[in-house]
């Protein structure tokens, strides 16, 4: 039993993101219509912001401090980053510590303004072109973002560690020890999908898009501008990209390949949820990522070995074959 | 000639020259000029420049032809390299028999996994066919390690069987590939004042091979069955009511892409007895797909000519570094020569991956036909301007 529950656990945290990101996937697919690979990148640039505005939060100018010598006889130099200076040791010391949390006020609006920017500058033109165009501009897309954010950060992974006191296992019970991060990380996933699920049920402005996602044409004729909403939600799906990528930081450190590392699963998580479908995207990833960690278990992975590596590609290509508008698509979307 | 019309016969030969002439061609800079980096005429890139050219053509055969795009083309290149490593393991070092066999086994694959994916269309038969590719991998790195050899890859070693040949040679090394008796690492090197041409045997049999190859695309491309191919492309709904069964066409363009990709993998293999998962990556399987779209998809020459500028691109254009930029630009004064190569820096060297996504973007946003669709596009243009001005004075040759 302990091991079944630690298990639908390992799963969750994994399940987060893909949900997250598979979320994102569906949101611009279903509002623009558009198939984009670089959703993965977005996620990648997400996770950077962190580490951007850890290496921020850690400028530091150097002082002599006299009554010190370091190894060489020298006075020893003492660096204080500028937040300490400013606030104080403890807060600013605090500040530096929950750098990854911070990091969320500080990505959304980069996120949104980059969704805008690729929106508005770039997937605009592809409306009328066939998905394989869509598919390789975005590809495309997301190769020059991994390579500018390599060209800055390197090729390494940068560790972004979590806040003291959401580091560190947590005690569930009796034998169910867990890490704290990842239990932050799901119910911060939980709190973001429900987020935008009660933006899109309860206010006006959700109700048109849903409306536009279900006859675009009608919405036109009734005098609304749905472009700009759809340019607002493609702002949105990139916001939510990004703030999965931004906490996944301490669970996984960052490096520039980890969009398209995640981009792959998330595109199968799409498929398998169903073309178009929010509620199917946040299922699927959430049932994949368990399913994913039952079958790295030893006991599965003896019974049938390698099965933890290909078991999400293989349930997609049952589901596919079986049920081809996945879990929870809806009729005529992408048939 | 050989059944082609005239425009293919030409085309054909411009191909034979090419790919013939390319030692001269690919290596226009003396050696020791400080030029002489950009010379791709050496064997090893050559061969790649090929055999990556057979590996887009087959690829076109399929997204060209029929629209189906897969993601996952680069597990039958894979599983190509295998099979000839094999057959180099237990037969012999001849390359031969490890070709046919890693044509016949990719074509085996492509047919199980064709058979599957095609039973949809779009999206959902690009992200089957990656599943299956990423499977394959998953599994050629785990469970599979017996027959692939895992991380380290799929090498030959000296205790292999190779019941036709020898297990090691009289001082005791492993045995080159040869193709009866012709050694694949043989090279001639030709000394004409400060050039050198290097000759070598492995790059004119993929020369060869990729102009028998070339050769069976355009046959293909002028065929009723290729005619049949782009139908699928242009409306699959209207072949359906016209009461055909589109099916056994797709499935024959799969299986031949997938056999073209094996032909790849087993040369591939053939130059370099070696063979690694990283091959069947997903990320190779794109790279493919850049390469036929940057050379302009549909077209019978786009594919080759993409091949070999991204090959080019990842050889030379990466090995351009800062020491090399400054040379360049030494003429200028010190702060305009620092601020140059600062600007150019991303671009080249280590970062040739981002010249490359943006080439790539531009030419899928502005030239939807490629290298190609540039080309003709120029003519056009030059072409139209010498109808505009009749009367002017220039003695050359009308076209």
């Amino acid at each position: 039993m302990d091991v079944l529950i630690t298990q639908i656990l390992n799963g969750l945290d994994k399940g987060s993101a893909y949900a997250l990101i598979a979320l994102g996937l569906t949101l611009i697919f279903g509002t623009l219509g558009v198939v984009n690979f670089a959703h993965g990148a977005l996620f990648m640039i997400g996770a950077f912001c962190s580490v951007f505005l850890q290496r921020l939060l850690n400028l530091s100018f150097e002082t002599i401090d006299a009554t010190k010598t370091d190894f060489l006889g020298n006075p020893l130099k003492v660096k204080t980053p500028y937040v300490e200076s400013w606030f104080g040791p403890e807060m600013g010391g605090a500040i530096i510590d929950w750098s990854v949390p911070l990091a969320i006020l500080f990505a959304i609006p980069v996120m949104i303004a980059i969704g805008f920017i690729m929106e508005r500058g770039l997937i605009k033109h592809f409306y009328k072109r066939p998905h394989a165009d869509q598919i390789l501009v975005t590809f495309g897309l997301a190769i020059v973002l991994q390579e500018i954010i390599k060209a800055f950060y390197g090729a390494n992974p940068i560790q972004t560690p979590a806040p003291e006191a959401l580091s560190g296992v947590a005690t569930l019970a009796e034998g169910i020890v867990y890490p704290v991060w990842r239990i932050v990380y799901f119910c911060f996933s939980v709190a973001v999908i429900g987020g935008v699920f009660a933006f899109l049920q309860f206010t006006t402005f959700g109700m048109v898009v849903r409306a536009g996602m279900a006859d675009r044409e009608t919405v036109g004729l009734l005098g609304i501008d749905i472009d700009k909403r759809f340019t607002f939600m493609f702002g949105l799906a990139a916001a939510v990209a990004g703030l999965a990528g931004v906490m996944y930081g301490p669970i996984n450190a960052p490096n520039y390949h980890m969009g398209m590392d995640f981009l792959v699963l998330s595109f199968v998580v799409v498929v398998v949820g169903g073309m178009g479908s929010l509620p199917g995207a946040v299922l699927a990833g959430f049932l994949l990522g368990i399913l994913e960690s039952f079958a790295s278990m030893t006991q599965v992975i003896e019974l049938i070995p390698g099965i933890n590596q290909i078991i999400i590609y293989l349930v997609a290509i049952i589901i596919l074959l079986v049920r081809p508008r996945g879990l929870m698509g809806r009729k005529g979307v992408m048939e | 000639m050989f059944g082609l019309d005239k425009k293919d016969t030409s085309l054909l030969w411009v191909v034979i020259a090419l790919t013939m002439l390319a030692p001269f061609i690919l290596n226009p800079f003396p050696t020791g000029s400080g030029m002489a980096q950009f010379n791709a005429g050496y064997p090893d890139l050559m061969q790649r420049f090929v055999i990556f050219g057979i590996f887009a053509i087959g690829f076109n055969i399929l997204f060209g032809l029929t629209g189906y795009l897969s993601f996952g083309h680069a597990a039958f290149l894979g599983v190509g390299s295998y099979s000839a490593v094999w057959m180099f393991k237990l037969l012999s070092m001849n390359i031969l028999p490890a070709i046919i066999l890693s044509v016949a086994i990719s074509g085996i694959f492509a047919l199980v996994i064709g058979f599957v994916s095609l039973r949809r269309t779009g999206i959902y038969f690009s992200i089957l066919t990656l599943a299956f590719a990423q499977m394959s991998f998953a599994l050629a790195y785990s469970v599979l390690t017996p027959i692939t050899n895992g991380e380290t890859g799929l090498q030959v070693t000296l205790d292999d069987p190779r019941v036709l040949g020898v297990s090691a040679t009289a001082d005791g090394s492993i045995p080159v590939t040869n193709l009866f008796g012709l050694e694949m690492r043989a090279a001639y090197d030709l000394v004409v004042g400060p050039w050198t041409f290097t000759f070598s045997v492995g790059y004119y049999v993929c020369a060869i091979v990729m102009l028998l190859a070339f050769y069976l695309a355009i046959r293909i491309f002028r065929s009723p069955f290729g005619l049949m191919l782009r139908a699928i492309k242009s409306n699959q709904q209207r072949l359906n009511y016209t009461g055909l069964n589109p099916k056994p066409y797709t499935l024959a363009a799969f299986v031949i892409s997938g056999m073209y990709a094996g032909l790849a993998g087993g040369l591939m293999a053939a130059m370099d007895p070696l063979a690694g998962a990283e091959r069947m990556q997903w990320t190779a399987s794109g790279e493919v797909v850049l390469m036929t779209i940057l050379g302009g998809v549909g077209t019978l020459i786009g594919p080759v000519l993409g091949a070999g500028m991204i090959k080019y691109f990842e050889n030379i254009f990466s090995k351009i570094n800062d020491n090399v930029l400054h040379s360049w630009f030494s003429f200028l004064p010190d702060g305009i020569e620092d601020f140059i190569v600062l600007v150019i820096h991303p671009f080249v060297g280590k970062g040739w991956h981002l010249t490359l996504g943006l080439i790539f973007m531009l030419v899928v946003t502005f030239l939807p036909g490629g290298l190609v669709e540039g080309g003709q596009r120029i003519a056009r243009a030059l072409r139209k301007k010498k109808e505009d001005e009749p009367k002017s004075p220039s003695t050359e040759p009308a076209e």
